[in-house]
């Protein structure tokens, strides 16, 4: 008995945003629903980008600093030695800048970028400190320096995006808009930004990670309806998806706890690997565009798995 | 799928007889919409009427019920492809598929891991609901010794898993009371399954490898009046499977397709244990009603279980913890006083950090009706008073000889009003939980 198929006839779909220069990365452009081959097109597929900091993380789980290894203390060795594992962009946080800790200056900064951009080919993803008037400080100048390097530059939010929107117009860069798991302050903020005159395809939207077990659930959740109404033709929601799920999965006891403690949750280890795998996976399956991860066993896992996906037939 | 209080009026004898207890047809049938009654209390409705609206009340995927003793384990009856459009009702049954080829010690050594998997999370029991036996050998009796053993030394819901209908039959008797599933009618074996199904009394999982088959194959099984199905699609590539799946809720929900109005069942058959969990988390998202793995490890599970945790909370209704104190870690008396919201996201997400700073601590929980500390604050459920009035409800300064109470940095603009109204000493903690093991450290 043949089955008439249910195909969804979508009107909308998502921007594509380019990455890089040298090696460019695309994310986006789905015209359908993660995952649904059989009813649409998914020119790129979703990629990872290893988070690296400026300064040494100091409260790191031990389970990922003895994964990284040494390299944490050097950002450029650091980079370097991700070009080893398979991932796609580099996610440069500067928590160096921040005016409590290091307060590094925007030249020192600004070397530190650059030495990277020159060393590593891959397209690199560049985050603030968090303080917000050092960021829109920092993130001017390096924008400035980096000019033409289709940078992907945040994060940004309704409160402070116009600095950082005019830079990255001027320089050519791409901007995260971040949002509180809301959607329509997600679709403001784009509307805000591309108002500036930054096009739809150099925004890419964070709707704000919650780890598996931490709030998961309600980054599902807001990516599906927001994917949703992007299929269904509201461009202000078209953007790709960028997960911070490293930093959210080993904030969870459950990466984190002992094993001489819990020693009823198994293997410590492979506890932590799971919770940042299974994070991407979760948030994968609502339509993640780009997975911002820290252990390289966990990168190595959730590469797979989207090959597996999204191999040809 | 639910049909309107109208349509339904038009079926009745629209003689406004009151015999129902309504004093109008349209009343009654409106009445019906809601299904706030039911239909056989219209002592004239016609046999046809009677059909289409007794077609139409059914859910558009049937809800099948497994069970063992006291255990019950309810699926299917979904009513929406994604969360946020309601919810997902019965959360997917978790299962580990055991073969019966493993050495005696090596199934025992199993099932004793097995029954160690249950763990407590945001104040959830969180466990399996099903143990599945694969027949991988030919001799009948090691398969029933294994079966009495997982009967013996399990309390989990058995699934039955050969096609032999001699043994399934005595499998089936051995199981006794309880509702198990039995695994798998395809269309080689469908009618002795059936009519087994049927003398029995068994749930029937039916496998074909596409869509069409699998449509025509449950026609059939449908043709000799059974209906106690759940579907799989047998193996294949993982998309394949992610097609599949949504193919079939879609034709429920949206095409009203009742054919393929079953729960499903996704099979992990991946062997990598990483990959295992991401599979069945895939399966759990794209809607599979059953997994069943063959992992046991205890963190590959924490994680499977809080992932169905997760996705099938109510969006709607925030989970919230009691309002009361929690101590954490060894308290004394000069221990530190936290308060923050009962939305359990918030509450353990603070919990957490306390713990880490090992400093030990009494969190206080104030009823904010689920909401975080920023919303609650200006939805005004988070208030000086609302705080005044737990700290004295859980007499906490019975508990601790000092009156310093700390709140979370984003309320910091209450603090003279909380000192005012409770004649406590306020401390205004970090924005972010994260940040309190440092400002516990730097208190002492």
């Amino acid at each position: 008995m043949a089955l008439e198929l249910y195909k969804e006839k979508w009107s909308g779909e998502v921007e594509i945003v380019n990455i890089g220069d040298k090696k460019r990365v695309c994310v986006g452009g789905q015209t359908t629903l993660p995952f649904l081959f059989e009813e649409g097109g998914f020119p790129c597929r979703p990629v990872i980008a290893l988070e690296v900091w400026d300064i040494p993380p100091l409260d790191w789980s031990d389970n990922l600093v003895t994964a990284l290894g040494d390299a944490i203390k050097d950002p450029l060795r650091w980079a370097k030695e991700a070009e080893n594992l398979s991932i796609d962009l580099l996610c440069l946080r500067l928590y160096g800048i921040h005016p409590e800790g290091l307060n590094r200056s925007t030249e020192e900064v600004i070397n530190i970028v650059k030495d990277i951009s020159e060393e590593v080919s891959l397209p690199l993803i560049i985050i603030g400190c968090g303080d917000d008037s050092k960021d829109s400080l920092v993130l001017h100048e390096v924008s400035e320096a980096m000019k033409g390097k289709q940078l992907l530059i945040g994060e940004v939010t309704q409160s402070n995006y116009k600095t950082l929107a005019v830079s990255c117009l001027a320089d050519g860069h791409n901007i995260i808009a971040q949002s509180p798991l809301d959607i329509n302050i997600a679709k403001q903020l784009n509307i805000l930004i591309s108002e500036m005159g930054l096009p739809l395809n150099r925004i890419v939207i964070n709707p704000t990670t919650g780890g598996l077990g931490y709030g998961l659930e309600y980054t599902y959740s807001i990516m599906e309806r927001a994917r949703l109404a992007a299929l269904s033709g509201d461009r202000m929601l078209g953007c790709p998806f960028i997960c911070f799920v490293g930093r959210e999965s080993w904030r969870a006891k459950e990466a984190k706890a002992k094993f001489s403690e819990y020693a009823d949750w198994g293997d410590e280890y492979k506890r932590g690997v799971i919770w940042e795998a299974a994070t991407s996976c979760g948030l994968l399956q609502a339509g993640a565009d780009i997975l911002v991860m820290r252990h390289p066993e966990a990168i190595k896992i959730v590469k797979e798995y989207i090959e597996d996906l999204t191999k040809e037939e | 799928m639910a049909i309107s209080g109208l349509e339904i009026y038009k079926l009745l004898p629209k003689a406004n007889c009151r015999q129902c207890g309504y004093s109008t047809c349209l009343a009654f049938a409106l009445q019906l919409a809601k299904r706030e009654t039911q239909l056989d209390k219209c002592p004239h409705v016609s046999e046809e009427a009677k059909k289409i609206l007794t077609e139409s009340s059914l859910p558009p995927i049937r809800l099948i019920t497994l069970s063992r003793d006291k255990t019950q384990l309810e699926i299917g009856n979904e009513t929406v492809l994604f969360r946020h459009e309601e919810k997902f009702h019965h959360p997917a049954g978790v299962g580990i598929i055991l073969e019966d080829d493993l050495t005696e010690d090596e199934f025992i050594k199993k099932v004793s891991q097995i029954n160690k998997l249950r763990f407590e999370r945001i104040g959830q029991i969180l466990d399996l609901n099903l143990i599945a036996l694969r027949q991988k050998q030919k001799d009948p009796k090691i398969y029933l010794d294994r079966l009495d053993f997982i009967l013996e030394n399990s309390l989990l819901i058995p699934i039955l898993m050969t096609e032999d209908k001699t043994l399934l039959s005595k499998a089936r008797d051995l199981c006794k009371d309880s509702q198990v599933l039995v695994y798998c009618a395809d269309i080689n074996n469908y009618q002795d399954m059936v009519n087994l199904a049927k003398e029995k009394n068994f749930i029937l999982v039916v496998k074909a490898g596409n869509l069409d088959e699998l449509t025509t194959l449950i026609s059939k099984i449908n043709l000799e009046g059974f209906e106690d199905l759940i579907l799989d699609v047998g193996e294949k590539p993982l998309r394949n499977k992610i097609w599949d799946f949504t193919q079939i809720r879609r034709q429920s929900l949206k095409k009203k397709n009742r054919i393929l109005g079953y729960p499903l069942l996704g099979i992990v058959e991946n062997t990598h244990p990483y990959q295992q969990i991401l599979e069945a988390i895939t399966l759990m998202a794209k809607y599979a009603n059953i997994v069943l793995l063959g992992g046991t490890e205890p963190w590959q599970m924490l994680a499977l279980l809080t992932f169905r945790q997760s996705l099938y909370a109510d969006p709607q209704k925030p989970l919230q913890v009691e309002s009361k104190d929690y101590p954490v870690g060894s308290v004394t008396d000069k221990s530190p006083v936290l308060v923050t919201t009962n939305f359990s996201l918030t509450f353990y997400t603070v919990l957490p950090e306390i713990e880490a700073s090992k400093i030990p601590s009494y969190l206080i929980s104030v009823d904010t009706e689920g909401m975080s500390v920023l919303t609650s604050w200006a939805a005004e459920k988070f208030t000086p008073e609302k705080i005044t009035e737990t700290i004295r409800k859980c007499r906490i300064e019975e508990k601790v000889s000092h009156r310093s109470l700390i709140i979370p940095g984003y309320v910091a603009v209450m603090k003279a009003d909380l000192e005012e109204k409770s004649g406590w000493q306020v401390i205004v903690g970090p924005r972010e939980a994260a940040g309190i093991p440092r400002f516990l450290k730097n208190l002492s």
